[in-house]
């Protein structure tokens, strides 16, 4: 299935720079390791050590939470969009 | 300490408040002929009691629209000072306020633009002791803070009071917006349960924000607040709205709640504040890499081994828009490039590495190291304190 996965400006630096990649995948699990393949060091922001989705990692198959769906066996039908959705505190540094 | 002072202009109009005075009839006339607010929504936002915790970027706008829009009270908590760089975003702030506790200049701004409505201000940190103080006393709340441990107080101490937190954040030229703690929506913790462990939050080279974002995002949040009160409209509760000023494009994502919310859930175990810095800091903290020993130069050695004409290879590992600032005339490599450039480097020579304050030069001294480097040094403080100590002419930024 040919699916578009929207990077978050914060994981951009770790994406090509890429506002959107687009990738062919069955299911969330597949474009997400699909994505980190093609970009390894986003590998430790959307994942902890022990191989788990972080908790403050949010991801959407077009407007709909993945927790809510089937989490990361989530199907994916062609067309479909992927959103990573990071928290983001809104801290300008000083 | 929470500092509290109340101004009230208007006698008069705290004295009759389910009517409005004939110049406030003129001030709100644009309000009083729409029928979706009209006088019972001029006169809801006049007994409305809103809290606004943060008068930065976020906070601008919608202290200012929440003020000429005539909401009755509105509480401010800051505890920082205007700073010069906060203007680029904080349009509360004008250059003579530079200096001044923000507090105080919001004060005075908002009360120029409204002198019929009541201003408390709180100069002080919310915190685990003071937030159910702070808030119990307003009707809504607006999150207009910059950083984790704050957001997820606001959010526990609004939900354990029952109040509705409205959410702003802000990410360089990136936005989020939603209502959190109504009743059966969702709160931040069942979108977000945790928050980034420290070493996974953007670093200053990722750092930054278009100025109108926060003054976007800020007014936003503004009008969601102005609908809750009115009761009028859709409001962002269950839905997350993401703003990209970038591709200039709004999307919304569904938000549930959590039926196990530590904190809203079916059997919450959340039942009190906690400690934020903590939750955000020791316990979010991934195992933390171990601490080498970075050696380091002072500006002022620097200087003078360099008067001396030692020689010594200046490698900066910023990113080039921020070359384009100011530089050290150092050789440009950005921290993120070194793996692959590593290569331009000379490890026969002594080198100093050196960014904005230090953090991610240590970063490329520790992997150079690794690399076989043995000759490398952290110039301490980075080019901020080359400028304090050694040449004022650098600007800072």
């Amino acid at each position: 299935m040919a699916v578009k996965v929207i990077i978050p400006t914060p994981l951009r630096a770790y994406a090509g720079k890429q506002e959107s990649v687009e990738l062919q995948a069955n299911n969330v699990a597949e474009a997400l390791s699909g994505l980190t393949l093609r970009f390894g060091d986003l590998k430790k922001h959307l994942y902890s050590d022990d191989g788990k989705l972080r908790s403050f990692v949010n991801v959407y198959v077009n407007d709909e939470d993945i927790r809510y769906l089937q989490k990361d066996q989530t199907p994916l039908r062609d067309g479909d969009i992927v959103s990573i959705v990071p928290s983001i505190a809104g801290g300008v540094h000083r | 300490m929470a500092t509290k002072s109340e101004v009230s202009a208007n006698p008069e109009a705290t004295t009759a408040p389910l009517s409005l005075s004939k110049e406030e009839i003129l001030r709100y006339s644009r309000h009083l002929i729409m029928p979706e607010v009209g006088m019972e929504g001029q006169l809801k936002l006049k007994q409305a009691k809103v809290l606004c915790i943060g008068t930065g970027g976020l906070g601008a706008p919608l202290g200012l629209y929440l003020a000429a829009a005539g909401v009755g009270r509105i509480g401010l908590v800051d505890f920082d000072t205007v700073d010069s760089s906060n203007l680029q975003r904080q349009i509360l702030f004008g250059t003579k306020d530079v200096g001044r506790p923000k507090i105080a200049a919001a004060g005075d701004r908002l009360r120029d633009l409204n002198p019929d409505i009541q201003i408390d201000t709180f100069e002080t940190h919310l915190s685990s002791e003071n937030a159910l103080d702070i808030l119990k006393d307003y009707d809504i709340i607006v999150d207009g803070t910059d950083n984790f441990p704050t957001r997820y107080l606001v959010n526990d101490a609004s939900v354990l009071l029952g109040k509705p937190n409205v959410y702003g954040s802000i990410f360089r030229f990136e936005g989020q917006v939603t209502v959190f703690g109504y009743p059966d929506g969702p709160c931040y913790r069942c979108l977000y349960p945790e928050p980034p462990p420290p070493g996974l939050v953007p670093s200053c080279a990722e750092g930054g924000v278009l100025g109108v974002l926060p003054g976007i995002v800020g007014s936003i949040q503004a009008a969601e607040t102005l609908k809750l009160i009115i009761g009028v409209g859709e409001h962002l509760v269950g839905r997350l709205l993401l703003f990209d000023a970038l591709a200039m494009r709004f999307r919304e994502l569904k938000l549930r709640k959590n039926p196990d919310c530590p904190l809203c859930g079916k059997n919450p175990t959340i039942t009190k504040l906690i400690d934020y810095a903590e939750f955000c800091g020791i316990r979010g903290e991934e195992a933390p890499a171990p601490q080498t020993y970075v050696p380091e130069i002072t500006p002022r050695e620097l200087k003078a081994r360099l008067d001396r004409g030692d020689d010594l290879y200046i490698l900066d590992v910023r990113e080039p828009h921020e070359y384009q600032i100011c530089n050290l005339g150092g050789h440009l490599i950005p921290l993120g490039d070194l793996s692959k450039r590593v290569n331009e480097l000379d490890s026969s020579r002594e080198i100093v590495a050196h960014c904005r304050s230090g953090k991610r030069s240590a970063e490329a001294v520790e992997f150079l190291q690794r690399a076989g480097f043995r000759k490398i040094l952290n110039l301490k403080g980075g080019i901020l304190a080359w400028s304090d100590d050694v040449d004022p002419s650098v600007p800072k930024y």
